[in-house]
Order: C-alpha cells, then structure tokens, then sequence
C-alpha cells in the first residue's frame, strides 16, 4: 500500500514540475497576471482611493467580496470547532484549590471555597506549574503586543498588514495569558459570551458596511458612496470604508483564534489550558 | 536577490518538509512544520510580497503551531503508522 502511495506522489509531483515549465518567468512583466487588471491596480489604486499600500486596496475594496467571505470561512472554522469540541459538562465534582501563601494544594470533595479568594486560588489538577517570572513577563509583555496588533490593523493602509495579520496578533496575546497563567485567567479577561458575540460583531460589521452602502445608493461594499454620511469626497470614504471593514476581520479573526486555542487545549472543557 | 541565500532557504524548506513526513514523534513534527512556515515567510520575503511573509509568520509560524502542539497535548505523541 506504501509503495502505490509513493508512485501516486511521485508522478503526481513530476506532473507538477513538468508543467511548471508553461509558467510565466518570476517577476515576467508580459504575464497574463501582469497584463490586464494589475497594471490598472498600480496605476489607478492610489488616485482612487488614496491607499499607498495597493495590496491593502485590492483585498478590501476591488476584491473586497473575496475577503467578506473568506471572514465568514474563518467564522465558520471558530464555530465547527466549538460545535465539535465544547462540553457543558465539566470534569467531576472535585476541585482543587492552591493556597498562594505557602503552594500547598487542597483536594476537596464536596464543599467549595469560593473562587474570589485571595488566600486560595482555583487550579484544575493535582500539580499545576507555576512560575513566578514567566508570569510576570508575560504580563508585562500581553499589552504590548495588543499595541501592536492593533497598530497593524489600523496601519494597514500605509505598511504590510491588516486585519487577519493584525487579528492573528490580537488573538495570540489572549493566548499567550492562558498558556501563562491558567485559562482561568484568560476567561476571566475576556470571558466565552463576549468571544462569541465578537465572533459574529466581525462578520456583521464587514457585511453591515456593505449593506449601508446599497442604502445610500451604490452597489454592494461600494464605499464610495458612504462619502453622504462621512462628509468627504468620494477618495477618502473609500479609504474609510477599507479601514471599517479591516476592523471588522481583525476583530472577527481574534475571536476565532481565541475560541479555537481555549476549545482545543482543553477538550471542550474549558478549564485547564495546556 | 543574493542567489546563494535563496538556495540555501530552498533547500531548508526540502529538508523541513521531508522532516515533518518522517519524524515519528508528533510534537517534534510540529516545531519542524513552523520552521517551515518560518522558512516559506523568509522566501515571500525575499520574493517582495512583504503582505503574504507577514501573513505566513503570524498564522503559519505562530499561532497554528500553538494550535498543534495543544491537540497533541490533549491526544497521543507518538504516531501509529
């Protein structure tokens, strides 16, 4: 079965480079790609909607249907995985408390301290790690790299990045608190109701910013004509309109990479992180 | 574009790629899968589609290898085949 399997892949990947040999030369001027709608991009995208970074224009204004739906794509990966993955049901009746003073854990079977304590704190094992300077830095470190995420976001028009780059960035430092701290923590920050609700904020952001614009007179995500209520020409509005509907992917980017990490590192459970 | 740059990347990423079908221990598979990812972003990098390397180092070096290190965390580390 091995070696069928190594035949298939061999001839399957000759096929390939063999017709890699019909591709137009790397950076080859009189390409197909480069003859017809590029060289209209290059030329036309900074005079019609005064974004600098063309790559940035072309995703959420020419193309900006291609990008509406790759967010539902992504909106629809965070819901299979909670759909596939989330228990409502938790562990045992056991919980485990650590006191912070002295590291001694409690194992206890019925009764429950409450979780706002500051003399005992909630753990979900036996042994839980727990490191002082990894949390620290770790700390430190989260808001700095949300200043970054959203920099990317909001700078998207003049440098590389935008809303899924600046989305991933955004979810990564939520991230980075669960697997430091315990997902607890990361819950209590940004707890599972709001995850969803901006699951979904995302996507009716982008689409809503194509709906006002069938209500103002243009076609669908023509954001030129918002231009009535923003009170500018034409140029700017579709430079605003670029700039609302990357804030709506980042936003809806975020809470997927969100959801995904907290359902798959815990089995659905939502307790205990990795 | 430093041609000798470019092969020595070129070839990393073979023996990245070849890596991750052969090392049996999954957790190691998927620090060798974001070296690659790491590695494809330096090659979009130099290729100037600056938009696409940032892209890849975000989501294929950082966060999906968070995502399979949890699912090999919470499944098994050894492959059965």
């Amino acid at each position: 079965m091995k070696a069928i399997g190594l035949i298939i892949v061999v001839l399957a990947g000759a096929l390939l480079l063999y017709s890699t040999q019909d591709f137009p030369f790397w950076g080859d001027p009189a390409s197909p790609a480069g003859t017809h709608t590029a060289t209209y991009y290059l030329t036309k995208a900074f005079e019609e909607t005064s974004v600098p970074n063309v790559v940035t224009a072309v995703l959420a204004d020419y193309r900006g249907f291609d990008t509406m739906f790759e967010t539902g794509v992504i909106f629809c990966a965070g819901l299979g995985c909670f759909v596939l993955l989330r228990l409502s049901r938790s562990r045992d009746e056991d919980s485990y408390y650590r006191h912070v003073a002295t590291g001694i854990t409690l194992h206890i079977k019925s009764a429950k301290i409450p979780d706002v304590s500051s003399e005992f704190e909630r753990i979900d094992t036996l042994w839980t790690p727990y490191d002082l300077i990894v949390k620290t830095v770790c700390r430190l470190l989260a808001p700095f790299v949300q200043l970054f995420g959203l920099y990317v976001i909001a700078h998207g028009h003049h440098s590389p990045g935008g809303g899924f780059q600046g989305g991933v960035i955004l979810g990564a430092s939520v991230i980075l608190i669960a697997i430091s701290h315990n997902m607890r923590t990361a819950i209590g920050r940004i707890s599972e109701k709001t995850i969803h609700i901006l699951m979904a904020v995302g996507v009716l952001l982008y689409s809503g910013i194509g709906a006002l614009c069938i209500l103002l007179g243009g076609n669908f995500l023509d954001y030129a004509s918002l231009s009535r209520i923003l009170f500018t020409n034409e140029i700017e509005a579709r430079s605003l309109g670029i700039l609302g509907v990357e804030v709506g992917v980042g936003i809806t980017v975020m809470a997927v990479m969100i959801t995904i990490y907290n359902n798959l590192s815990s089995d659905g459970r939502l307790d205990e992180g990795l | 574009m430093i041609w000798e740059l470019d092969l020595a990347i070129l070839i990393l990423v073979i023996v990245a790629a070849i890596g991750v079908i052969q090392v049996k221990d999954l957790l190691g598979c998927a620090i060798l899968f974001s070296a690659y990812s790491f590695l494809m972003c330096l090659l979009w990098a130099i290729m100037g589609a600056v938009d696409v390397a940032f892209t890849e180092a975000s989501v294929g070096a950082g966060v999906s290898t968070v995502f399979f290190v949890a699912a090999v965390f919470r499944t098994t580390r050894r492959t059965k085949d």
